[in-house]
């Protein structure tokens, strides 16, 4: 599903580079801080900055396209993007799928939020958006209750009016959300469940996933993805 | 900088942290992020306005094909009819345009790059050759913005034009059939029947069930956006939702019932305005028709 | 693991029976098949009990709608209005939101949040809606004659009403309401996708469809099976209302029967 595009900022280079093919990058826009729209009505966030620069390596001209989670690896293979650029972790399951280029973060924990720190996470009402890795750790552990929502959005609201007693999503989406309201706390110890994030890539292009490894490996050898990680407060650096 | 957020710049809206409640609020609603919410309220009128008559027109040949002599076509109309009122919408929408817009291009790639010789399917990846590609993916926004939005109409015809085929079978079998006959002992033809004396009248009995498609199809526009167009449910969702200082110069808790109730109001009014516009249609198809008036008509006019 | 395995570990899944964790890898057609039909529970489990409670409903609102009580009549008229008028999508989201927030002062809503109860009331008065307009249709679209012959032969007002006006009312309707119980059916599946949580992974057939599109990527083999399943159902639901319809009818001569049919095929 191709969604309305973003931004003209890229455009501007297609026409004085001509023969160079543009290369569409699919992202979410609604999981701050890796990729959110701004006021601007723009993709931004972590990896709109990364994405820009990654495409200034490798001297690829870029678009930047949201697309529903949903659906976003159906589409990258049907060939509507030609990569996925949106928090996605690296797992095995998806690797079978799709390529991944090198991972631009180190590995994401998980945590709880809740409205106090002492909730029963073994036992309790977990709250989770549908089809996440969270959702899938909480299903297998046994004991606690998984209840999930469509969006993110709506699990910490099901915190705040009492549905669920805590919340389980990755650590760098809640830490903003943790700092700036009072009554929402981190509970329990964090879980590594996913790996680093990567860019996905179709598996028949792996031409353009050498160039995004290779341009990723050069951010993290000059300190830039470091600055970078540090800027947007994900998680731990190289 | 600030300036450049906005689409109506008033001059105190530089520092947001800073205002009352009602200056903030006029800052708030002006943003450019905003006005992609009050462009897609065209989007989705204009959708609208394109989908219903195209969707008259899949009706129409669904209709024709179903009351065709010829088994294939009999029988193709009236599976498109069953299976696409048998099917809900949503779960038509989740497949349906990823597996159009792979037909597209597999066309394509056929009648344009007959000397391609890798695979299509590779593995789990559909690979056409560039020249194939729909749009082009060096093409301009506008041009992939335009081919996703007439891939959303098309959809959205296909699965309404079944519904309308269904209406306008009946209203076709409804014209009263001393009409027919007449033009039988006319020594009209059959094609100059169904042109001349069933297609003109039909419509009295078609609108009833026309009016209300379109209610619904009004209604189904918030599924838009899985068809990767982004309408003013995803709009209000994605603004409505609870919004942090650090990436935004307008924080703000969960406003998203604020917002619903905005399109609540704007739906209803649609609605309405509908309701009026179809009552005087109605009217004016009946006047001169009542010789032929069923029940359903003697509804209309009490 | 057989099929059968499979069947007897998932087949009831949606509702809590059977194996806990849903299928993780090496995902097979009949998984795909079983878990979704299981989720059909759920859809059937909606669409009947909204469309039994709706009927009922409807004849009170259509009944309002038409009565000639000023208050009774505006008050039917904006139930049906507001209910026809609007996304199912946003009721079912503001349904939740009230729900939740009334669940906050009164204990008594506790159940109101789950979707077995507050979508079920969503739908409920969705259908509600939506049927009394096609039954105030019907009931103007009762010929005079048949009440005035009711007057001749005396009848009291409650008798011509459960004789008389009820049956034809019902009879006119018919096909129009068999096409709102389809969509009523369709309807089901915004459930879990617009705004009511999921317990414990305990989804209707959409979710299921949308697990397997997510752990497989591949949207071509799940959501064709689940499009299986609505069709096989609608064609149950005009299979059995079909039945009613011929029941309602069984007194008229056979053509008039027929030219009735497809001429009020039109309102939906």
């Amino acid at each position: 599903m191709k969604k309305l595009l973003l931004t003209t900022a890229a455009f501007a280079l297609t026409a004085s580079l001509g023969f160079s093919d543009v290369i569409r990058m699919g992202t979410e826009g609604a999981y701050p801080p890796y990729n959110f729209i701004n006021d601007k009505g723009e993709v931004d966030g972590f990896e709109r900055e990364l994405g820009d620069e990654l495409c200034k390596r490798a001297a690829l001209t870029c678009e930047w396209i949201t697309n529903d989670w949903d659906t976003i690896i159906p589409n990258l293979v049907s060939g509507n993007y030609d990569t996925i650029i949106a928090g996605m972790s690296i797992t095995a399951e998806r690797d079978e799928v799709i390529d991944f280029t090198n991972s631009y973060t180190q590995p994401d924990p998980s945590a709880y939020l809740a409205l106090s720190a002492d909730v029963d996470l073994a036992g309790g009402v977990i709250a989770a958006q549908s089809n996440t890795i969270q959702a899938a750790h909480i299903a297998s552990t046994g004991g606690a209750t998984l209840v999930e929502f469509p969006t993110p959005e709506e699990t910490i609201s099901a915190v705040r009016n009492g549905e669920a007693d805590a919340v389980l999503a990755d650590k760098t989406y809640l830490s903003p959300i943790a700092a700036e309201n009072t009554d929402l706390v981190f509970a329990g110890d964090d879980i590594m469940l996913g790996g680093g994030v990567g860019m996905g890539i179709r598996e028949s292009d792996s031409e353009l996933k050498t160039k995004f490894s290779a341009a990723i490996d050069s951010m993290k050898a000059d300190g830039s993805l470091n600055a970078l990680i540090v800027k947007w407060e994900i998680g731990a650096t190289f | 900088m600030e300036e450049l957020k906005r689409f109506l710049i008033f001059s105190f809206c530089s520092e947001p942290e800073t205002l009352g409640n009602l200056q903030w609020l006029s800052c708030y609603l002006t943003t450019i992020k905003h006005s992609e919410l009050y462009k897609s309220v065209f989007v989705v009128l204009l959708l609208l306005a394109i989908t219903a008559p195209v969707s008259l027109m899949f009706g129409f040949g669904g209709a024709m094909a179903a009351r065709s002599r010829i088994w294939v076509i009999n029988g193709f109309g009236r599976l498109y009819i069953a299976i696409v009122r048998g099917v809900p919408d949503i779960a038509f929408f989740m497949f349906f345009v990823i597996a159009l817009d792979q037909a597209l291009e597999w066309l394509r790639h056929h009648t344009l790059c007959p000397d391609w010789s890798d695979a299509i399917w590779q593995g789990n990846d559909f690979v056409v050759c560039p020249e194939a590609k729909m749009p082009l993916s060096a093409a301009s926004q506008w041009v992939h913005n335009s081919y996703s939005f007439a891939l959303a109409i098309l959809t959205f015809s296909i699965v309404f034009g079944a519904f309308a085929a269904n209406v306008l079978f009946g209203a076709m079998r409804a014209v009263p059939g001393a009409q027919i006959e007449t033009a039988d002992a006319y020594g009209m033809t059959r094609r100059q029947t169904f042109w001349r004396i069933i297609v003109p009248q039909m419509w009295v009995y078609a609108l009833p069930g026309l009016s209300n498609l379109w209610m619904i199809l009004i209604k189904a526009t918030p599924l838009l956006f899985l068809l990767g167009i982004e309408d003013i449910v995803y709009w209000a969702r994605e603004l409505g939702g609870s919004k942090t200082a650090k990436f935004t110069s307008y924080p703000h808790g969960d406003l998203r019932m604020w917002y619903f109730l905005a399109l609540l109001v704007f739906y209803l009014a649609f609605t309405r305005i509908s309701e009026i516009v179809l009552d005087r249609l109605m009217a004016r198809l009946t006047f001169g028709q009542a010789i032929t008036g069923g029940d359903s008509q003697r509804a209309g006019k009490t | 693991m057989t099929c059968l395995d499979i069947i007897a570990d998932y087949g009831l899944r949606s509702i809590g029976i059977g194996e806990r964790l849903l299928p993780r890898k090496d995902f097979t057609l009949c998984h795909q098949i079983t878990l979704i039909g299981s989720g059909m529970i759920w859809n059937i489990y909606f669409g009947t009990l909204a469309l039994l409670g709706g009927f009922f409903f409807s004849m009170v609102l259509a009944l309002g709608k038409a009565s000639e009580h000023p208050l009774l009549r505006r008050t039917c008229n904006w139930f049906i209005f507001i209910f026809r008028g609007s996304p199912l999508f946003i009721q079912f989201f503001f349904a939740y939101f009230a729900f939740v927030s009334l669940k906050g002062t009164f204990s008594i809503f506790t159940s109101f949040t789950s979707a077995w109860l507050g979508a079920l009331i969503v739908l409920f008065c969705n259908t509600a809606a939506y049927s009394a307009e096609i039954f105030y249709g019907a009931l103007k679209a009762i010929p005079r004659g048949d009440i005035d012959a009711a007057d001749a032969y005396g009848l009291s007002r409650w008798s011509r009403f459960k004789k008389i006006i009820w049956p034809t009312m019902l009879r006119l309707g018919w096909p129009a309401y068999t096409n709102e119980a389809i969509f009523l059916f369709h309807a089901t599946t915004l459930v879990y996708f617009s705004a009511f949580p999921t317990w414990q992974q305990r989804g209707d057939a959409l979710y299921y469809a949308r697990y397997f599109a997510d752990k497989t990527f591949n949207p071509f083999v799940p959501y064709p099976i689940l499009a299986g399943y609505f069709i096989i159902l609608t064609l149950i639901v005009i299979w059995i209302f079909g039945l009613m319809n011929q029941r309602l009818n069984r007194h008229l001569p056979q053509d008039r029967r027929i030219s009735l049919k497809l001429r009020l095929n039109l309102i939906r």
